[in-house]
């Protein structure tokens, strides 16, 4: 088996439940910046020096062979480009999920099958029964969001060590075990980005240019912005609207128009949503295709609110009704179909009303 | 299972002679340059495996300068005789490990040297030619030439003894890494008429931590690290006792059985550049096809990756490298490779088996029996690398 160790806690923990239980594990480090510097982000990100020497340390320790395998070209493609295509396209993409469905789970899990591995183990926390994606134990680590997008055959040879313990029994554990990650910050922000400053990246590579905010309720011009890339629907600050509403509340941005460079904001109210129609929709879980509606629950973002739902494939497209409307729902994030605590689906969101 | 190491280039296992002499001098207190009997007891030492070092490589004792490895060795050589000469360009093979290479780019980037790369053949040859017309542009402005004894890649041999007459010529000094070539290429100082030449004591079966820098008489380069003024003012520190009596035993030992071991390891590489060609008849030999290090075979495998090829040897026992740079654990495809007109994909499915002293037919047997199945899946995974959605 191959482990998938990205220098945290997480990842060394799981490579050694894997290898303590017997199998033949192979550490591996994914090198995802050609130029490791470029992508530091001090202790927390998944991209260092400091964190590819943290992974071989723990195989070290773990006591099995360690190898670091280049993905930044992959992962510059398949990842970073998506991520600023869909922002310029208007939507909010999730890097971490597109990794995931990309990276760990095609590039590394193809490599791996082509030279003779089974499975590929990763410390994500989630659990896997009999094929099908469960949420973890541990409800504020859950992890199954992020890995929703995977397909069965892509579950099939995946391994989620962590998935019955809590993040304070897998930190304990390491602890016991010796790794010196132990006590290593969890990692919050998107990798590649060093700073955290989104929006400073984006303008960076797609450059700036100005345009207006409008007032979905008066179709008034309330200001102006330099890129609509710099906005995601159901946001509310760092709007800089030059003129307060008319009926005094705040606005959240509406929609966003990368054609026309429009950013359009209204009233909270306005961002409610009941109906979602997803596009490339994988069917992962242990009920059929449901060509006519099903009862289930969907989570719209990570670590989102969980709405009670129906759900329905027509051809290339998900259709969900949610029971009670749902605010901030941006097109390019997934939308996870639960049933219970396990998984039955996905797809990416492509418009909401 | 054992393991059939084959990465003798990297480092070699230390002789029983090297180990002995240093462990003998481990458990003694005394520092060289001190002035009472136990200090003088030490340099003793530190002066016999001196001698001993020089008459093996055909230099005088005070042409030896200790140092903490080849890479001290050749930064002190490249830096000091360009600072020492006070002229801008720095003539170097475009083949050159890191550590002479390295400190050029770091002059040029710092110290207004201009590095001229010499260009190699397709068997990583540099031609007296090239180097002649290199200097001829601007004979005056040169600060020194450097080229290595033996590719550590690729174990193609220079004509050193050439190179260096060219340079002499126009007055200019020349510098090579001999750490590959002492204990398999006959290695003569004096012979060869270079200037400053580069030696290491873990690639000869001495302990690691331990080099030399051989100086010829009047070339003085100018100091990298300063301190006590040890080795005539040019690398101050305290000597290291144990590693040189440890570095001289063992320099003693490979350059007496150089022959003997020269031959014994040319039979075996080219019994196993033969089982390799019969698993993987498309397979690559790469350097000179007679001017090479005996202990050397370098291949490229089509259509693989060489850290998959590494990685899937490695869980079969055999140990190897792809003698690539490696920084940050990333692969780059060889800069050797590259400057002998391979393109990145044919440089990036290499590998470096390196044999040495204790190398065995069993080593080689072992190589035959896994290679073939090791490049079929390395191929079926270069696949899934090129095919991307």
């Amino acid at each position: 088996m191959l482990a998938a160790m990205s220098g945290g806690v997480d990842s060394a923990v799981a490579a050694a439940r894997i290898a303590e239980a017997g199998h033949d594990v192979t550490g591996i480090h994914l090198a995802l910046s050609s130029n490791p510097q470029s992508y530091r982000t001090g202790a927390r990100g998944c991209c260092t020096l400091e964190d590819s020497r943290d992974a071989r340390r723990a195989a070290d320790v773990i006591g099995i062979p360690f190898y670091i395998w280049d993905m930044a070209e992959r992962f510059h493609h398949d990842v970073v480009e998506d991520f600023v295509n869909e922002y310029a396209a208007g939507r909010t993409p999730n890097p971490c999920l597109r990794c995931n469905e990309k990276i760990k789970f095609e590039a590394v899990l193809d490599r791996a099958l082509a030279l003779g591995f089974d499975a590929v183990a990763t410390g994500h926390h989630a659990r896997l029964s009999d094929g099908v994606l469960r949420r973890s134990v541990d409800e504020g680590k859950d992890q199954s969001y992020v890995l929703g997008v995977l397909t069965r055959e892509q579950l099939a040879h995946a391994i989620f060590p962590l998935g019955d313990s809590t993040k304070a029994q897998v930190r304990a554990e390491a602890a016991e075990r010796g790794l010196a990650v132990a006590d290593k910050p969890d990692s919050h922000d998107i990798c590649f980005i060093a700073d955290g400053d989104t929006r400073a990246f984006l303008s960076e590579r797609l450059g700036t240019s100005e345009g207006p905010i409008v007032d979905a309720l008066t179709g008034q011009v309330v200001g102006s912005h330099e890129g609509a890339f710099g906005f995601t629907v159901g946001q509310r600050k760092g709007l800089r609207i030059d003129h307060p509403a008319g009926d005094g509340r705040p606005r959240y941005v509406l929609s966003i128009e990368p054609v026309s460079n429009t950013v359009t904001v209204g009233p909270r109210a306005a961002l409610e949503v009941r109906g979602i129609v997803g596009e490339r929709p994988v069917w992962n879980g242990h009920v059929p295709e449901p060509y006519e509606p099903i009862r289930c629950t969907v989570q719209l973002r990570a670590h989102g609110e969980v709405y009670g739902c129906r759900a329905q494939l027509s051809g290339d497209l998900l259709h969900i009704e949610l029971d009670t409307p749902a605010t901030g729902v941006a097109p390019g994030q997934g939308a996870v179909l639960y049933d219970g605590d396990t998984v039955i689906g996905s797809a990416t969101i492509a418009s909401a009303v | 299972m054992g393991t059939a190491y084959l990465d003798h280039a990297s480092t070699t296992p230390m002789l029983p002679e090297a180990i002995e002499a240093m462990t003998a001098q481990l458990g003694q207190v005394g520092n060289a340059s001190s002035l009472h009997a136990t200090g003088r007891r030490t340099r003793r030492v530190v002066e016999e495996s001196r001698e001993t070092i020089a008459s093996a490589l055909g230099a005088r004792p005070s042409e030896v300068v200790f140092t903490a490895g080849g890479t001290e060795a050749d930064n002190l050589a490249i830096k000091g005789l360009f600072w020492a000469r006070k002229r801008p360009r720095i003539l170097i093979s475009a083949v050159e490990h890191h550590a002479a290479l390295d400190p050029a780019h770091w002059l040029a980037d710092n110290h207004g040297a201009t590095v001229e790369l010499l260009e190699v053949d397709e068997h990583g040859r540099v031609h007296p030619d090239t180097l002649r017309a290199a200097i001829e542009r601007d004979p005056a402005d040169v600060a020194l030439v450097s080229v290595m004894w033996a590719n550590n890649e690729v174990g193609t041999v220079q004509p050193i003894k050439e190179l260096a007459a060219i340079a002499h010529e126009h007055g200019i000094p020349f510098h090579t890494d001999a750490v590959q070539a002492v204990a398999q290429l006959p290695v003569s100082f004096a012979e060869s008429g270079v200037d400053a030449m580069t030696v290491s004591g873990h690639k000869v079966g001495g302990p690691i931590g331990v080099g030399a820098l051989l100086l010829a008489r009047g070339v003085d380069p100018v100091p990298v690290l300063h301190g006590g003024g040890q080795e005539r003012d040019v690398r101050s520190g305290t000597l290291d006792a144990p590693a040189i009596a440890g570095f001289a035993a063992a320099v003693r030992s490979a350059v007496d059985r150089r022959a003997d071991t020269a031959d014994r390891l040319s039979i075996l590489r080219d019994d196993l550049i033969s089982r390799v060609r019969e698993a993987v008849p498309d397979v690559i030999v790469n350097g000179h096809p007679t001017e090479r290090l005996p202990g050397n075979a370098h291949f490229s495998f089509p259509g693989c990756e060489g850290d998959a090829l590494l990685m899937l040897l490695d869980a079969r026992g055999v140990e190897c490298s792809t003698g690539s740079a490696c920084s940050a654990g990333v692969a780059q495809p060889s800069h050797v490779l590259l400057a002998m007109g391979q393109d990145g994909a044919r440089a990036r499915g290499s590998l470096r088996f390196s044999l040495g002293h204790t190398s065995t037919m069993a080593d080689v047997e072992r190589v035959g029996e896994v290679i073939g199945l090791v490049v079929e899946r390395a191929r079926r995974a270069g696949l899934t690398s090129v095919s991307r959605s």
